[in-house]
């Protein structure tokens, strides 16, 4: 009778699912080594720390008026693609996947401990990374050189007022009558020269008539609330060419410049990130050196190092994900 | 720390990863373009709609990556706490700084009315119940949003 008791306990004992005791010394409770944990932990102050720049961002761009449209300023691409709003960006997102999936089979070839896979993923993951930076230096240069944009400068905005584009011949009549001086300025570009006429009034304000960076007028010369404009930066003048508008109620004024904010966030932000994926393109580079030359087949925890760097780009990828967020779909 | 997987089980991780990845990329750029009637002419989705979708997207793609391409997923219970229960700061943090955005923008309309007003010589600034300088029946209630 006893014995059975005692049997019948045991196999309930064996039976029952156990939980195993972490916290009883000689292992890692988190069943995983100091340098995965302490990637994870880095990776968790640095998200930490792009939040910041994005919470910035959100509180910025909902305290003025007049914040520029994803889709309108972001819609050109390299090969003289225009018009195409978000498509660039998309590509550069679709980069980014793929070269998060490359460092996946990176790391899960170092499991497998196969070391010329693994150098082969690497480098592909560095290539991807590689495009990455290369489409986000053409967006800048696209942003800075052509658009005008820079840190303190934002020549992208939104209308708040209600009205239309001057034409040239109405901003002759206008200057005649309040005694504006006219300039015209010959400039040339793409090998034929045109004229380009603005008016000064009698603070300094220059007036000109819009048209866009081919020197095209406007598709509608009516202004509505919640239009997109670019103020176009004219190169040869080393200015910018200030649309003249005229509101419903009859006053002249000029394109104000769009909110300070934006420049500033967009470089820092996007700049920063761009920083992280050029450090991590730096460290890919040199643990795909270390793999082949063979420095993890000795190593007791093998290919881990792949892993922490794969790690690290994921992140990077993440972050993406709510820049992207953020900055073009918000 | 997890079983022995085969090559082909690995191939079809990554392949599935940035199959699902690309098209919720694609859904969410979707979504901006059709609701801001680029793809088809005219059409707009009011931006309640959009907005929730659009982070709803990408807190999927966030959930994906962490989960099974850093392998979160198939960590150890506690530890995935010690990284996720922190990201929980966020919820606090995005409707306090959000709020605070729409208080500066209100404010903005108070400052330029007030920066019409006349002033009275006499007139002595005062400290209202909101510690600012102005009554508590002028100070701005709204929260923008659009």
């Amino acid at each position: 009778m006893a014995n059975e008791t005692v049997i019948e306990t045991q196999e309930q004992h064996d039976n029952a699912p156990q939980k195993e005791n972490l916290w009883n010394g000689g292992q890692s409770p988190f069943k995983a080594s100091y340098g995965k944990l302490m990637m994870w932990y880095f990776l968790l102050s640095d998200a930490f720390t792009f939040g910041g720049f994005l919470l910035a961002y959100g509180a910025l761009r909902f305290s003025v008026k007049g914040w520029p449209v994803p889709d309108f300023v972001f819609q050109t691409a390299p090969f003289g693609i225009s018009g195409a709003p978000l498509i660039f960006v998309t590509f550069m997102t679709f980069v980014l996947i793929v070269s998060s999936v490359t460092v996946l089979r990176a790391v899960q070839e170092g499991k497998r401990e196969n070391q010329s896979a693994v150098v082969k993923w690497l480098l592909a993951t560095v290539l991807g990374g590689g495009l990455f930076l290369g489409c986000q230096a053409w967006e800048w240069t696209n942003l800075i050189a052509t658009e005008g944009m820079t840190l303190y400068t934002n020549p992208f905005a939104t209308h708040i007022d209600e009205g239309k584009y001057l034409t040239l011949d109405e901003l002759n009549g206008i200057a005649k009558e309040k005694g504006w001086e006219k300039e015209v300025v010959s400039v040339e570009s793409h090998g034929k020269t045109s004229e380009i006429t603005y008016f000064t009034d009698a603070k300094g304000n220059k007036y000109f008539e819009k048209r866009d960076h081919h020197g095209d007028l406007p598709e509608k010369m009516e202004i509505k609330a919640g239009d997109s404009y670019l103020i176009t930066y004219q190169h040869d003048l080393h200015d910018y060419a200030v649309g003249a508008y005229q509101t419903a109620d009859g006053e002249v004024k000029t394109e104000p410049f769009g909110p300070q904010a934006f420049g500033a966030l967009f470089f820092f932000i996007t700049g920063f990130h761009g920083f992280h994926v050029f450090s991590g393109l730096a460290f890919l580079l040199i643990i795909a050196i270390q793999a082949a030359n063979g420095t993890y087949v000795a190593r007791k925890n093998g290919y881990e190092m792949v892993e922490k760097i794969g790690l690290y780009w994921h992140f990077v990828d993440l972050v993406w994900v709510f820049v992207f967020l953020a900055f073009y779909l918000l | 720390m997890a079983h022995a997987t085969t090559r082909e089980e690995d191939i079809k991780v990554g392949r599935n990863g940035f199959f699902i990845l690309l098209i919720v990329t694609l859904a969410e750029v979707a979504v901006a373009l059709i609701g801001n009637g680029h793809l088809i002419e005219g059409l707009s989705l009011p931006k309640m709609i959009m907005i929730p979708v659009m982070i709803a997207l990408s807190l999927y793609k966030a959930y994906y990556i962490t989960s099974i391409f850093m392998h979160l997923g198939s960590e150890v219970k506690p530890f995935i706490a010690t990284v996720v229960l922190p990201m929980l700061l966020f919820i606090w943090a995005i409707i306090a700084f959000l709020w605070e955005g729409s208080a500066w923008f209100n404010n903005q309309e108070y400052v330029n009315k007030k920066n019409q007003e006349q002033v009275d010589p006499k007139g002595e600034a005062t400290e209202g119940a909101t510690g600012m300088l102005m009554n508590a029946n002028e100070a701005p209630k709204q929260v923008r949003f659009e």
